[in-house]
C-alpha cells in the first residue's frame, strides 16, 4: 500500500523523486508546513535568497546553464508578486522553471485574507501554464504535470499555487513515472515534405544566410547546427539569445545581428536571397522595420512553437518541430541529395560579406586615457580563456558583453534578452555557480542594474559562491543615456546615478572582496588578480568612460541596412 | 481585409480555462465578437464557440495562440468548411397599439420564434437564427425592445466530422 503522507511531505518527496537538486526560496506563513518538511530532509537542497525576485532569477540562471528546470518556492501574497518579474523573464526567453507559490487555505480564498493574492490570475499571462491545487489527492500528479509542461515543447515557467490546508491534509503518495495530458502534445519531428522543400531552397541559394536563436541553445541543437553550417559553408549569425550555439570564433560566424549586431550580419540579412531561421522568433530588436526586412529573401523557419511562425514575418517554408530533430533530418537530406551549394555564387556572396566586414564595425578607441568598457570585456575573455559562464544585467554592458566576449559554447551566455530585466545578472549567477561549482562564473553588470538585486550578495556569502562581478560603472544608466543623447538632444532626464555607494566597502560589508579600477593599464592585472581568487566573490568596480556608446546601432523604425556606425559619430565630432 | 471567423474549441472544464481564453484575446488585442461556453456530454470537457475578426494573418495567429493554451484540447475553424451556426435571442418587447403588436408578431413569425409570455402590453419571445438574422430582427423591432439577451453564436461542422473525432 502507498504511504500516507501530509501534503507538505508529499511536496518534498515529489521534488526528490523528480530529481530536483536545488529549491530556491524564501519562507512565509502559507508555506511553513513545507519549510518544516524541508528542515527534516537533505535530498533537496534549499537555497535561501534575500528577495523572491532573486529566487526566480537564480532558478532561471540554473536552468539556462544546465538545461534542467529551475525550481522555486515562495510564500503567498507578496512572495508571489515579488516572483512575477522573474517568472515573466523566464517566460519571454522560454526557460523551463517550476514556481511553487503558497496560497491561503482553500476556505479563505476570495476573502481578501492576509497575504492573499490571486496568484493564478496574476501570473496567467506570463506562464506557460499554471495550476491551483485544490485537493491533496491531486498534488503529486500536478507536480509531475508541472515539470512535464515546463520542460517539454517550447519550455517555459509553470506556476503551482498551493493552499496551506492542502499542505496539511493527508493522502496516499506515489509519484507518477510519466504523465499524459490529452490537451498537450508537443511536436518533435518536422514534416518530411517541408524538410525536402527547405533542402531544395537552401541548395539553390546564391546569397544564403543562417539565422539562429535561443531555440538552438535551449533545444540543445548546437552540434547539429554546426554540422549544418559546415555542410553548406554558409554565413551564420546568432541572435542575442542564440550566442554560443554556433562557435563565435568560427570563420563562418559573422557576428550577432539586430539593433546592436555587426554591420556585416545585418547587411547580409538585408541582402540575402534565402534565409533560414533556426529557433529564432523575428523579434523587433532583430528585424528593425518589418517593411524593410529581408526584402529579397525566401524564408525557411524551424520552430517548435507554431505560433512563432509567420507571427511577424511571412514564412515561405515553415517547419514545426524540435530544432535538433529537424536539423538532423535536414542534414541527412542535404547529404543524401548528392547536391552541393552553388559554389561560384556563394563565393561572390562571401566576398561581399568580407567587404562589409572590412569596415570593422566593432573597432573602438584603444588609446583613451579612460577605461573603455569594450576593453574590459575583451580582457575578461582573455583572462578567462573565453571559457567562463557569463551572466549579465540589462543595458550597455549587456550589449558589450554580447559583442566582445566571443562565445564558443552554448549555455555560457546567460542574459535576459526578451524581457530585459535589470537585476537579473547577480541572482542568475547564483544559479549558474550552484549548477557548476567548479566553473568560472562572471556577472557582467553596471552600477545601475547591479543595485537592483544587490541583496543577493548575502546569498552568495551563505553558500560560498565565488562569483566574479564585473561592473562597468559609468555613473549612468548607460543605455538610457545613449538613447537620450541620440533621440532627446542629450537631455539626460533621470539617467544619472547620483549618490552611488562605495562598491568596494559595500562588497566588504557583505563579506566579499571589492576592487576599484580606474586606469586602463590596471584592467588586465585586476582581472587576473580577481579570477585568481578561486574561492572568493570579488566585486570589480571598473570606472569607465561615461560617454561611450554601443555601436553599431539600428535606430527604431530603420531597416537592417541602415545602421548607425561609431565612425559616423567620430567623423561628426 | 478583415475576415470574420467562427472557432469551435473543446477545452478542459477547469476553473481557469475560460479566463485563459478571454485573457489571451485581451492581452494580444484580438477582437471577440461573441463567446459562448458550456460543458459537453463529458462533464470534464467544455465546448466554446468564439466569433472573432481580423486580417488572415491575425486569424492565423489567434488559431495558433489558442492551440498553444495547455487547456485547449482541440480547435476547429468552422469557417473553413460547411457548418451550421445558430444564436439564441430572448427578447422582451412592449406594444402600445395594434400596429406595434402586428409588427412584432410578423417579425417573430418570420424567424419561427416562440412567444414565451404575453403579459398585458408585453411580448417575451425566443428566437433562433444566424447572427445576421437576429441583427435584422433587432433592427426591425428596435423601438419596442425593453431588454434582450443573446447567447452568442454556436456552431457545428456539417457532415460526419466532429471535434471529438479530430
Amino acid at each position: 500500500m502507498d504511504e500516507q503522507l501530509r501534503g507538505a511531505e508529499i511536496f518534498v518527496k515529489a521534488l526528490a523523486d523528480e530529481g530536483v537538486e536545488f529549491l530556491f526560496g524564501y519562507p512565509g506563513g502559507a508555506v511553513l508546513h513545507i519549510y518544516d518538511e524541508i528542515f527534516k530532509q537533505d535530498k533537496v537542497k534549499h537555497i535561501l535568497v534575500r528577495h523572491e525576485q532573486g529566487a526566480t532569477h537564480a532558478a532561471d540562471g540554473y536552468a539556462r546553464a544546465c538545461g534542467r528546470p529551475g525550481v522555486v518556492l515562495v510564500t503567498s501574497g507578496p512572495g508571489a508578486t515579488n516572483a512575477v518579474t522573474g517568472i515573466a523573464t523566464a517566460y519571454m526567453d522560454s526557460i523551463p522553471m517550476v514556481v511553487f507559490t503558497g496560497q491561503v487555505s482553500t476556505a479563505l480564498i476570495g476573502n481578501d485574507a492576509f497575504q492573499e493574492v490571486d496568484c493564478v490570475g496574476i501570473t496567467r499571462p506570463c506562464v506557460k501554464h499554471n495550476f491551483l491545487v485544490q485537493r491533496v489527492e491531486d498534488l503529486a500528479e500536478t507536480i509531475k504535470k508541472a515539470f512535464y509542461v515546463a520542460s517539454t515543447g517550447r519550455p517555459g515557467p509553470v506556476v503551482v499555487d498551493l493552499p496551506k490546508d492542502v499542505t496539511a491534509e493527508v493522502t496516499s503518495y506515489s509519484y507518477p513515472k510519466t504523465v499524459t495530458m490529452r490537451s498537450y502534445k508537443p511536436p518533435v519531428d518536422g514534416d518530411p515534405e517541408q524538410i525536402h522543400r527547405a533542402c531544395d531552397l537552401l541548395l539553390s541559394a546564391k546569397k544564403p544566410m543562417i539565422y539562429s536563436g535561443g531555440g538552438a541553445v535551449i533545444g540543445n541543437a548546437s552540434e547539429e547546427l554546426t554540422k549544418f553550417a559546415r555542410l553548406l559553408g554558409y554565413p551564420v549569425t546568432n541572435t542575442l539569445m542564440g550566442l554560443g550555439a554556433y562557435p563565435g570564433s568560427d570563420p563562418q560566424f559573422v557576428g550577432m545581428l539586430g539593433m546592436h549586431g555587426t554591420y556585416e550580419a545585418n547587411m547580409a540579412m538585408h541582402h540575402c536571397d534565402v534565409l533560414i531561421s533556426i529557433g529564432a522568433r523575428f523579434d523587433d530588436r532583430v528585424t528593425g522595420d518589418l517593411e524593410k526586412f529581408c526584402p529579397e529573401a525566401k524564408i525557411i523557419h524551424i520552430d517548435i512553437d507554431p505560433a512563432s511562425i509567420s507571427k511577424n514575418v511571412y514564412v515561405d517554408v515553415p517547419i514545426v518541430g524540435s530544432v535538433r530533430s529537424v536539423l538532423r533530418e535536414l542534414n541527412q537530406a542535404i547529404e543524401s541529395s548528392g547536391r552541393a551549394p552553388v559554389d561560384r555564387a556563394t563565393n561572390l556572396w562571401w566576398a561581399q560579406i568580407k567587404e562589409w566586414a572590412s569596415i570593422k564595425c566593432l573597432d573602438y578607441d584603444k588609446t583613451s586615457k579612460l577605461i573603455k568598457p569594450q576593453s574590459v570585456i575583451e580582457a575578461l575573455h582573455k583572462v578567462t580563456d573565453g571559457d567562463a559562464y557569463i551572466t549579465s544585467d540589462v543595458g550597455q554592458h549587456q550589449m558589450w558583453a554580447a559583442q566582445y566576449y566571443t562565445f564558443d559554447k552554448p549555455r555560457r551566455w546567460i542574459n535576459s534578452g526578451g524581457l530585459g530585466t535589470m537585476g537579473f545578472g547577480l541572482p542568475a549567477a547564483v544559479g549558474v555557480q550552484l549548477a557548476f561549482p567548479d566553473s568560472v562564473v562572471a556577472c557582467v553588470t553596471g552600477e545601475a542594474s547591479f543595485q537592483m538585486c544587490i541583496q543577493e550578495l548575502s546569498t552568495c556569502l551563505q553558500y560560498n559562491l565565488p562569483i566574479k562581478v564585473v561592473s562597468l560603472n559609468n555613473r549612468y544608466m548607460g543605455m538610457v543615456r545613449q538613447w537620450q543623447e541620440f533621440f532627446y538632444e542629450s537631455r539626460y532626464s533621470n539617467s544619472y546615478m547620483d549618490a552611488l555607494p562605495d562598491f568596494v566597502k559595500l562588497a566588504e560589508s557583505y563579506g566579499h572582496i571589492g576592487m576599484r579600477i580606474d586606469q586602463p593599464g590596471d584592467v588586465v592585472g585586476a582581472l587576473e588578480e580577481a579570477f585568481g581568487l578561486r574561492d572568493r566573490l570579488v566585486v570589480m568596480d571598473f570606472i569607465t568612460d561615461q560617454t561611450e556608446n554601443v555601436y553599431p546601432m539600428i535606430a527604431a523604425g530603420k531597416g537592417q541596412h541602415e545602421m548607425h556606425l561609431a565612425t559616423d559619430d567620430r567623423e561628426l565630432a | 481585409m478583415t475576415e470574420r471567423h467562427t472557432l469551435a474549441l473543446l477545452l478542459e472544464n477547469t476553473a481557469g480555462s475560460l479566463s485563459r481564453v478571454a485573457g489571451l484575446f485581451s492581452a494580444r488585442a484580438y477582437n471577440i465578437e461573441s463567446l459562448s461556453v458550456a460543458p459537453t456530454e463529458d462533464p470534464t470537457i467544455s465546448r466554446m464557440t468564439v466569433v472573432t475578426s481580423g486580417s488572415p494573418q491575425i486569424i492565423d495567429q489567434i488559431v495558433k495562440q489558442l492551440n498553444k493554451l495547455i487547456d485547449v484540447i482541440v480547435l476547429v475553424d468552422l469557417s473553413d468548411g460547411l457548418r451550421v451556426e445558430r444564436e439564441l435571442l430572448l427578447v422582451k418587447m412592449r406594444h402600445d397599439n395594434d400596429l406595434e403588436k402586428d409588427k412584432i408578431l410578423k417579425a417573430v413569425g418570420k424567424l419561427e420564434g416562440v412567444l414565451l409570455d404575453t403579459t398585458e402590453g408585453v411580448y417575451t419571445a425566443e428566437i433562433t437564427g444566424s447572427s445576421a438574422q437576429l441583427d435584422e430582427f433587432v433592427r426591425l423591432v428596435d423601438s419596442s425592445i425593453l431588454e434582450l439577451a443573446r447567447s452568442g453564436t454556436l456552431g457545428l461542422q456539417l457532415g460526419p466530422k466532429s471535434l471529438n473525432s479530430k
